[in-house]
């Protein structure tokens, strides 16, 4: 019988005259997408291995190489388009789950395009920030009610900016792209995330600005991971899975990742899909306060949960249970791994989650006890400084890092031939990642978007971030309906104060 | 009566002239001086809003809560009167002495009252916490007549105090509420200038709840969250106004959180972090505190404000002064005011004349 093909989705454009056959790409694809057909002595380029990660043409020295979009041949059909019945032939080849990195990449309403900033005129002078003070400073925990002399307040967290780096493993990324966003974090004053991988040894001298995860695998947690660290997450869940487990293939076990997760070599590391000790909130509130416990309430413990129907409820029940900060995961949040299915379908917009969190945890007046950090595919410092506005403390970066460390999204991140040296643990491809140049990048990326955040903070007359913080009034919607409206607890653009 | 743009529903930015005058002594004066310091600053103002505050003006009930109120409906009388009288005895009442003035509009239908609450409504454990369960049950039923009576609205509320306020120029506001026949020890004014028209008296300043009064000359940019903060504690603003927030702060800091003035200024108005760093150890700790809890609180934008209530009158600027203030001493007298022009023109030979720094408060106490 006459198999399907799946169709390429990229072409390789070379032009020959520019080549001088160097063969550059042919040895680093990971995909083997370039060979010398030595019969014409020319290089020539297998499309359908292409991913898309662009790696070729950003190294060809003759920049010979562009890598374009192919167009499907199948007939245009708005319902049948061509992903989907391209999927059906990869499933009934296979008989298996689709799996997928990154975030969502699916059409949902991208909410922040639809919410504009408002700036001061007249009644009120902008603020230069080249000349004026302006703070960004950002405390993440668990905040009295009131001031009561000589009185410690809960341990804190210290953040230059409200930007911190999303958790990612040691095995989902390479040790290098942990070190250049450690390295970073802690040059800016912020903080890095270890993921559910462990704390790798070279990784040491970075834990002051390190918030360790404990997850449902618990991998490479022990007492001295707990207590070396500046704060514990506990993960519940992933925007960009919620729901599921995790899954790191035996073969990427190496002797390193081994040492640091605490399994055999060679082994899967399964992390369940639910904490088998927390099967509902009384639960989760004893492994809070066990890892109050252990660290002498000297550190900030939070959880980090996938934004779903009921956030709201959810996240005042985890306030309550006792976390010091509660970080929310949107659907465009990204995974080294992901069923496609999942990724695609699962979760709301972190933009609506934020807002209803935030608003539920005032109504019940204690959104001073908790932070609340948001995540899930900022892709500039205008969307950290609406979600903001729409009520978090801060937020996280994790896909947005990886792009400034080479990432183009192809979306591959779980085959571990990441030509880039971020996800992916072969020796020979992580040491294209050089964490001093990936230091610089990252910490570049939080400069530019703090820099950003504070002239726009400026427009608005505001001069330290708290006072943007939940500040609603700073924001108008655009297209939006009235419940959306209602829900983001937002004016239509239009409507004065 | 007909009213365009609401500021029950909208917030105004508007610019404005300030000024208050204390003695600090207690010694009563009459409301002449507060008149020609204010109509001195008419520049600041467009006609639009203008209001006075007096404490220490109702001696012969001075332990009992004042109530203005402004009704714009006669028939809404009726059902602020019995909710009044279910909750509190009314000791005294009559409709607030006032004079023809031709060019003012719009004028409400105002009312005093004279209250005290219910004993029975008032559930005490100790005779210590009287005055602050008292002082709640005022709040939550002023909160209540102005979130769900219509067309009435409680603009003043504390004891030996009151607001005069309404759409005009001071001095059309000074005739029209006999400002010159009372007698207090500290006096407030205001002049605005808001930026679209109004035809409701309730949204000129002073603006109270209890005893505190504040007049403001700026716009708050973090209102939104100053607003959202005041919900944690129960305090829904009804008026849209910052002014209003401004005195739900204070009361919630200095009343509920028993914090001093200056703590309380130190929030509002907090020194930037460079500041707090270069302090000692125990003061960076200290300020440190302060803004980590009460972040949501700061007052950013630009403002000059004047708060006072039955001891204290203070007036303070936002952290980088944006907006006038000069505060004058003679003897007894404490002047605070948008401009020197309007100090000088009531006391010209005064002992201090300075400009309080941004985020430094002025602050006048009753000496016993």
């Amino acid at each position: 019988m006459a198999k399907a093909k799946i169709r390429s989705e990229f072409k390789i454009r070379r032009d020959l005259e520019k080549c001088i056959q160097c063969q550059a790409c042919v040895r680093m694809c990971t995909n083997d997408v370039h060979y010398l057909d030595t019969e014409s002595n020319t290089i020539m380029s297998f499309n359908n291995r292409c991913v898309g990660c662009h790696f070729c043409e950003d190294i060809c020295p003759t920049n010979a190489i562009t890598i374009e979009r192919d167009t499907p041949e199948i007939k245009l059909n708005y319902h049948w388009e061509s992903k989907s019945v391209y999927n059906i032939i990869k499933q009934s080849e296979t008989g298996g789950v689709l799996l997928s990195g990154m975030g969502s990449d699916k059409q949902y309403k991208e909410y922040f395009d639809h919410i504009v900033l408002n700036a001061s005129q007249v009644t009120n002078p902008s603020i230069d920030p080249l000349r004026e003070p302006m703070e960004l400073k950002t405390f993440i925990g668990r905040k009295p009610d009131k001031f009561i002399i000589n009185e410690e307040i809960p341990p804190q967290l210290i953040l230059e900016t409200p930007i911190m780096f999303s958790a990612m493993s040691y095995g989902s990324i390479s040790l290098n792209a942990q070190k250049s966003l450690a390295r970073a974090a802690t040059k800016y004053g912020t903080y890095w995330n270890t993921g559910e991988g462990g704390l790798h040894n070279d990784l040491k001298p970075y834990v002051n600005n390190a918030i360790v995860q404990v997850a449902s695998g618990r991998f490479g947690v022990d007492i001295e991971y707990l207590k070396s660290a500046a704060a514990i997450e506990i993960k519940i869940g992933q925007g960009a899975k919620p729901g599921i487990g995790g899954h790191l293939p035996g073969e990427k076990v190496d002797e390193e990742v081994s040492k640091t997760r605490r399994i055999p070599s060679g082994t899967d590391a399964l992390s369940p899909a639910p904490h088998h000790d927390i099967y509902s909130i009384e639960d989760l509130k004893q492994l809070i306060y066990a890892l109050k416990e252990v660290t002498r309430y000297k550190k900030p413990v939070g959880v980090k949960i996938a934004a779903v129907n009921n956030v709201a409820p959810i996240a005042s029940g985890i306030v309550r249970a006792g976390a010091d900060f509660v970080v929310i995961d949107g659907i465009r949040g990204g995974t080294g791994a992901a069923p496609t299915v999942i990724r695609d379908n699962v979760g709301i917009p972190i933009e609506l989650a934020i807002a209803v969190v935030d608003q539920r945890l005032r109504e019940e007046g204690i959104r001073q006890h908790a932070s609340l950090i948001a995540a899930g595919g900022f892709r500039s410092s205008s969307d950290i400084i609406k979600a903001i506005a729409l009520g978090a403390d801060a937020v996280y970066i994790g896909t947005a890092a990886l792009i400034s460390l080479g990432c183009h999204l192809c979306q591959k991140c779980y085959t571990g031939k990441c030509n880039w040296g971020i996800a992916t643990q072969d020796p020979c491809l992580t040491k294209r990642l050089n964490p001093f140049v990936g230091e610089k990048r990252a910490y570049n990326l939080l400069r530019a978007w703090s820099l950003e955040i504070k002239e726009m903070l400026g427009g608005m007359g505001i001069n330290a971030i708290e006072s943007l913080r939940g500040n609603r009034e700073q924001l108008r919607g655009i297209g939006l309906s009235e419940i959306e409206l209602k829900l983001l607890g937002i004016k239509h653009a239009g409507e004065s104060w | 009566m007909e009213r365009y743009l609401d500021d029950r529903t909208y917030k105004i930015p508007s610019g404005c002239g300030v000024v208050g005058i204390m003695n600090t002594k207690g010694n009563l004066f009459s409301g002449d001086s507060i008149i020609v310091s204010i109509c001195n600053m008419l520049e600041r103002g467009n006609g639009l809003g203008s209001g006075f505050a007096g404490y220490g003006i109702y001696p012969e009930y001075k332990d009992f809560y004042c109530f203005h109120i402004m009704y714009e409906k006669e028939s809404v009388i009726n059902t602020v009167e019995e909710y009044i009288q279910k909750n509190f005895k009314v000791v005294y009442k009559e409709p607030i002495p006032s004079k023809f003035v031709k060019s003012l509009k719009f004028i409400p239908i105002l009312f005093r009252y004279f209250l005290k609450p219910r004993e029975e409504m008032v559930i005490i454990k100790s005779i210590d916490e009287k005055e602050d369960v008292e002082n709640d049950f005022v709040v939550n039923n002023v909160m209540f007549i102005n979130k769900n009576i219509n067309s009435a609205f409680v603009f003043s509320s504390g004891k030996n105090m009151g607001i005069f306020k309404g759409v005009g120029n001071p001095d059309e506001i000074a005739e029209f509420f006999k400002i010159n026949e009372y007698k207090g020890y500290i006096w407030t004014a205001h002049n605005r200038f808001p930026t679209n028209s109004v035809a409701w008296w309730g949204g000129a300043h002073p603006f109270g709840i209890l005893d505190w009064s504040v007049i403001h000359n700026g716009e708050i940019s973090s209102y939104g969250i100053n607003r959202r903060y005041l919900e944690n504690f129960s305090y829904y603003c009804t008026l849209s106004t910052d002014t209003e927030v401004i005195a739900y702060l204070f009361d919630l800091l200095v009343r509920k959180h028993k914090l001093s003035y200056e703590y309380a200024s130190r929030i509002l108005s907090s020194p930037f972090w460079s500041q707090i760093e270069r302090e000692n150890f125990n003061k960076k700790d200290f300020y440190t505190k302060l803004r980590i809890i009460y972040g949501p609180a700061l007052l950013n934008g630009p403002f000059a404000v004047i708060v006072a209530n039955t001891k204290v009158m203070m007036g303070l600027n936002d952290r980088t002064k944006l907006r006038p203030l000069v505060a004058g001493q003679k003897n007894d007298m404490l002047y605070i005011a948008s401009e020197e022009s309007a100090i000088r023109c009531i006391s010209k030979d005064l002992d201090k004349i300075w400009m309080p720094g941004a985020g430094n408060p002025v602050i006048g106490r009753l000496k016993d």
